[in-house]
């Protein structure tokens, strides 16, 4: 599943499915923390707290993200990555 | 036990196929619903182990919050029934061969490896215990990332807000850039 986070990350221009990507690639690392967490310490609580941590980061990634793409589609009307080159250069 | 694990198989399929669909999807809106069906099996793979806290989180905060997000932007920046030019397939293919190549060694290690059980009883992880470790300064406690993620989220609501309102009077240049 990571790697199809990482796959779609590869190959999608629009900047929306990039951040779903991102997303999908951030849940399949919290699958791993979890499942570890359980199976193989079940005594502490190292794992369900770093998931914790790692879904409010997303959270608040995704404000962030969600806020640049609106400015970004209020400037350039597009959210074509490759349409977006203002800055290169 | 197995009830168990056939409950896994289909979590996990759905998670499996839905994640694929959301990544070749041409369709945007399309590929925002096959995330949330990720979103929400997580959650379930979260009730079969046993942490309800952790499940609920997921539920209210990605599928209930990120998934919206991501749908109003959506509507927001592009035609409901738009949809992509397929994607040239040299980048396809090397983009599939190296998320292949990087699955198939993340494989042959964890198969590799010996994976220590320990004997210790599991914790019950209930509200009062999840509370409990996050604001407590002692062993087990989680006092510091806690208060550094509250100033992080803080800091990216004002961020957000800072970045997406209008520009102001101040800068009447970009205003009219805006406009035009």
């Amino acid at each position: 599943m990571f790697f199809i986070g990482v796959y779609g990350f590869l190959t999608r221009r629009n900047l929306i499915t990039i951040l779903m990507s991102v997303e999908l690639i951030l849940n399949s690392v919290n699958i791993n923390f979890v499942a570890f967490n359980r199976y193989l310490y079940p005594h502490k609580l190292e794992g369900f707290f770093f998931t914790l941590f790692v879904i409010t980061v997303a959270a608040s990634e995704a404000a962030v993200a969600i806020a640049i793409i609106i400015n970004i589609y209020r400037r350039f009307t597009t959210i074509n990555v490759e349409d977006v080159d203002t800055m290169k250069y | 036990m197995v009830a168990n694990q056939l409950m896994f198989l289909i979590f996990s399929l759905i998670i499996v196929v839905c994640s694929i669909l959301t990544v070749t999807s041409r369709k945007i809106l399309r590929a925002a619903v096959y995330l949330l069906f990720v979103l929400v099996s997580t959650s379930g793979l979260y009730f079969m182990l046993n942490y309800q806290f952790l499940a609920a989180v997921q539920l209210t905060l990605y599928a209930g919050g990120i998934v919206v997000l991501i749908i109003f932007s959506i509507l927001l920046t592009s035609h409901i029934n738009q949809k992509f030019e397929p994607v040239e397939w040299k980048k396809s293919l090397f983009s599939a061969l190296a998320s292949i190549a990087g699955a198939i060694v993340t494989i042959i290690t964890i198969l590799d490896f010996k994976f220590s059980v320990t004997a210790e009883a599991a914790k019950e992880v209930d509200m009062r215990l999840v509370g409990n470790s996050l604001l407590s300064v002692g062993k087990d406690g989680y006092i510091l990332p806690f208060e550094v993620i509250s100033i992080l989220l803080l800091a990216a609501m004002v961020a957000a807000i800072v970045i997406a309102k209008k520009t102001g009077p101040k800068n009447p240049q970009s205003q009219n850039n805006n406009q035009s």
